[in-house]
């Protein structure tokens, strides 16, 4: 079937079998391999996307689903230049290892830093709570998030 | 390959059950979809609900609540109404999954799959829920504890889906305490799960309770005989834990790879006795 939707900003008609995974869409047939399956059911987070502005598992979800809405996946997230905020603190606090759960990480951190001002470490934990790492230990990611959300605050209260 | 349906209308519904009665209807896909790629459930054609906003929100009727079915979790959780009225369904919602199979996953999703460990069950069978089943000319409600007759297993017909959920407002009851015990905090399936509502009267002593527990046989279960062993008293430490140990008498639970039959009787019991925390210093329970 064609499906129409807007990819990182882009206008898209892609044919494809209505019952095609997301995840193997973006990954296999766009190439866009920043999005990450490891559990395939919903349980680890890596594949995460956003659609219409809201976190969603690619996984969990079919090609016909995507028809009319605003995908956003990882490359889209990231600018053209330099990074985005929340990547800049997962740089900055070290909270990447393997990096293969930083994709996902990442897009559930700035969903729930849209949400959430100057959120508590227990409030990170459980916003983060769907989404497995098995290298950090969790408190390096938990640190970024403190840090993207107080640069946030500064940077707006200027 | 299969074909996928997103109807916007229940018009457009009923249109696609008549063409493709074969056809299986999902809503957030957290289940069905998982269980779809494991080869254990497929259908040539896929209904998905998401999009029919008319299964979506919730409404307050006066004396109950409807929920649609196709609301999510992680909505229901941000609604006042269930909040106020239903504080047991909103701690359960905040124990189901993790953000985001909240944010996809459905309450009509979580009744229509029948899992003994599914989350918002115990409280919807304390709370005396009654579902609605709906074809393109009929519509019908039956109680919660009618329509789940095992595990997956529901009475939903063929032509029927699920479109809502009423609960009645009861705020005799005060105290509103759900607890699941699994092996870690978010995503996990429940080993055991207790949902507890109960009515304290004027002199401080429990008037009714209402009990159910997760996780523990074909389907969440009930003990009428448990009920019964609270009213009267107070809600105090002593009262619990002759309770608990009557009810590990009662129950007989499943044995399976998650936990022993021996480790859920026990902790059937245990989560009962958390209810000292709802409890004053004098023995009162509070209001």
């Amino acid at each position: 079937m064609q499906i129409h939707f807007i990819l990182n900003g882009d206008p898209l008609i892609l044919e494809s079998p209505p019952d095609r995974r997301v995840v193997d869409l973006l990954r296999e047939d766009l190439g866009l391999t920043g999005t990450k399956e490891a559990c395939g059911s919903g349980e680890c987070g890596a594949c995460t996307i956003w659609v219409d502005g809201r976190t969603r598992l690619s996984c969990l979800m079919l090609a016909a689903q995507l028809e009319g809405c605003r995908i956003t996946t990882i490359e889209g997230l990231t600018p053209q230049e330099g990074l985005h905020p929340v990547q800049e603190a997962f740089v900055e606090a070290g909270a990447v290892q393997c990096g293969f759960c930083t994709p996902g990480m990442v897009l559930t951190s700035a969903a729930f830093l849209n949400d959430h001002t100057l959120p508590s470490r227990q409030e990170i934990r459980e916003g983060l709570s769907g989404n497995l790492c098995r290298c950090t230990g969790y408190q390096k990611i938990i640190d970024a998030v403190s840090l993207a959300a107080e640069k946030e605050s500064r940077s707006s209260k200027i | 390959m299969s074909l996928v349906f997103l109807p916007k209308t229940m018009e457009d519904l009923w249109t696609l059950k008549s063409e493709h009665p074969e056809a299986v209807v999902y809503a957030g896909g957290t289940d069905f979809l998982v269980k779809r790629r494991l080869g254990l459930a497929d259908s040539s054609t896929l209904i998905c609900l998401e999009r029919l906003d008319t299964l979506k929100g919730v409404e307050d009727l006066g004396e109950e609540v409807w929920i649609g079915a196709a609301t999510t979790h992680s909505d229901l959780l941000g609604h006042s109404l269930i909040r106020i009225h239903f504080p047991i369904l909103t701690q359960a919602l905040q124990a189901l999954g993790s953000p985001l199979i909240r944010q996809m996953g459905t309450l009509g999703g979580n009744v229509v799959s029948a899992s003994p460990a599914g989350d918002t069950l115990p409280p919807l069978y304390v709370l005396g829920a009654e579902v609605e089943l709906q074809t393109l000319s009929q519509k019908r409600r039956i109680s919660i504890t009618d329509f789940i007759q095992g595990p997956g297993q529901t009475v939903l017909s063929g032509g029927e889906i699920l479109s809502g959920v009423y609960i009645r407002k009861q705020p005799e009851f005060t105290i509103h305490h759900f607890e699941k015990v699994g092996r870690r905090r978010a995503l996990a399936i429940a080993l055991v799960s207790l949902a507890a509502i109960m009515e304290i009267g004027s002199d401080g002593l429990i008037r009714k309770a209402r009990l159910a527990w997760g996780s523990m046989g074909p389907t969440v279960v009930t003990y009428p005989a448990a009920e019964e062993l609270l009213p009267g008293n107070p809600l105090c430490f002593e009262v619990l834990e002759k309770a608990a140990s009557q009810i590990r008498a009662m129950v007989s639970p499943i044995d399976d790879v998650r936990a022993s039959a021996e480790y859920r009787r026990q902790v059937a019991g245990n989560l009962l006795i958390r209810l000292m925390d709802h409890t004053l210093p004098d023995g009162r329970g509070l209001v």
